[in-house]
């Protein structure tokens, strides 16, 4: 099999009971799998909800490991809308010109840096420098705090071998609290002193709000845009043909982002706690309540219910209803960010890059139980060649 | 050539002409209010919702399924809502008034 080839896990599942089972540290959760239930479970906040203790809507959970409140992730409507429109206009920054300019400089330079040598392990040379960098623009913080970060290795949970690292999630959270202190004796026009400033129902957000919306921008977009980027560098690697064809027309850059997104889908999946006995999937399938299920946005992505050759990248697929981003009041904060990033990266590497050989990969394979899912790489060697 | 008018949820009305591209498209590049177009038009983040004004629908058409299928969610779709990346800019369009949603 090719090394970029993901295949769907989840396929006779979702077509034979719609769901899946994971047991999870003993907090058991029904993994909903087809397109539309995914949907509506993700609009019903009412009976799946978000607000449940922190680190319990993530899969695995985090409750051990985090006492924080992430937000606005955590929360529920109505107060989800209210914290949500105090960050969404900084979120969205990344449509700016200035910004798009600097993350083009960025990621320039760090493809000209990695054709010049011959052999880049990519998880750690390419994709987590470029997250981290990229980070630096979204936190309007300067450049060289990205190397505080990549110090810190690709995963800020999970280390090898270990689904939850205690003691690495204590770093990032004790790093969040410095920086908070910081950008309050010192404001400045970084994100953390513009929350600190930020008001919500006429009163100021504590920093404890502030240190929840941290830990989300830090943690939400480390894995999942390592993983995109990465997975994205090894298509074109076993697809040079591809890199050709965004070179000739550049106006599908788009489509294959969000068809890279959708194929790869670098979030499996996202819990919810059920506030009620409850059904999901047209079976009928029992939840009771304080259960938790989850959206498994991979294997919607996959459904062929609503997708031609679901388990093909098509470049150029024009109708594209894929659920990465997640669905609903709780899509993904990050995915402007996101989508710049991964848009100028396709545009530099047609610009630049003749051909990818992979020399060596280890793949990252997630163990749901029921579902092992390739999600990654835990590591990929190539040589990058020139055009 | 279409003209195409948009109507915000603020009552602005903003007129726009063209002849090829989607209706999301000639928003977001000239700024209408409530139509973000975040996907870039793969029908993805249903951000570009508009309802057609009623003696109008016959100019664009109904929603396709998997259109409708996102429209089924949301709080505030009735039978007259498109998600405007899925309408192509054609002759046939001129003088259409679209209401956005957000």
């Amino acid at each position: 099999m090719k090394k970029s080839e993901f295949s769907d896990p989840f396929e006779q599942a979702r077509n034979e009971q719609g769901i899946g089972h994971m047991n999870d540290q003993d907090d058991p959760v029904t993994m909903v799998l087809g397109l539309k239930d995914v949907r509506k479970c993700a609009h019903n906040w009412k009976t799946f909800q978000s607000g449940a203790k922190p680190g319990r809507i993530v899969v695995p959970s985090e409750v051990n490991i985090r006492d924080t409140r992430q937000i606005p992730f955590e929360v529920d409507p109505p107060e989800h809308g209210d914290y949500r429109a105090i960050v969404e206009p900084w979120f969205k920054r990344p449509l700016e010109d200035e910004y798009r300019a600097k993350l083009r400089t960025q990621i320039e330079s760090l493809v000209d840096e990695v054709l010049t040598k011959d052999d880049i392990e990519v998880v750690g040379e390419f994709s987590l420098k470029l997250q981290s960098r990229a980070l630096t623009l979204l936190l309007n913080i300067p450049y060289e705090e990205s190397e505080v970060w990549i110090g810190w290795g690709t995963h800020v949970f999970r280390s090898e071998g270990v689904a939850l690292d205690g003691d690495k999630a204590a770093i990032l959270y004790d790093y969040i609290d410095e920086q908070i202190d910081r950008a309050q004796a010192n404001p400045g026009d970084d994100l953390y002193s513009v929350l600190l400033n930020s008001e919500i129902n006429g009163r100021k957000l504590s920093k404890e709000e502030v240190k929840g919306v941290m830990i989300l921008t830090f943690a939400g977009g480390r894995d999942t845009v390592i993983n995109a980027v990465t997975n994205s560098i090894a298509y074109f690697a076993e697809h040079p043909q591809a890199l050709s064809r965004l070179r000739d027309e550049p106006e599908i850059t788009n489509r294959a982002v969000e068809e890279l997104i959708r194929y790869f889908s670098p979030l499996t999946h996202m819990g919810r706690v059920a506030t009620e006995d409850t059904k999901v999937c047209p079976h009928g399938h029992d939840v009771k309540a304080d259960s938790r299920i989850s959206l498994c946005w991979a294997s919607a992505n996959r459904d062929e219910k609503v997708f031609e050759n679901p388990n093909e990248v098509v470049l150029d697929r024009k109708v594209n209803p894929h659920v990465a981003f997640g669905f609903s009041h709780h899509n993904c904060l990050g995915a402007t960010h996101a989508r710049q990033i991964m848009h100028i990266l396709l545009e530099t590497l047609a610009a630049k890059v003749g051909s990818i050989e992979i020399l060596d990969a280890k793949e990252n394979i997630e163990d749901l139980d029921q579902f092992k899912r390739k999600v990654g790489f835990d590591s990929i060697n190539v040589k990058f060649n020139p055009r | 050539m279409a003209k195409i008018i948009f109507i915000t949820s603020d009552s602005e009305k903003v007129e726009l002409e063209a002849d090829s591209g989607s209706v999301m498209e000639l928003a977001v590049q000239n700024g209408v209010q409530g139509i973000d177009g975040d996907c870039g038009g793969v029908c993805s983040c249903a951000t570009c919702h508009v309802h057609v004004a009623p003696e109008h629908f016959d100019k664009t058409g109904p929603a396709s399924e998997i259109e409708q299928d996102m429209l089924e969610l949301d709080d505030d779709a009735n039978e007259y809502s498109r998600l405007c990346c899925q309408i192509e800019v054609t002759d046939a369009l001129d003088g259409v008034v679209l209401h956005v949603a957000k």
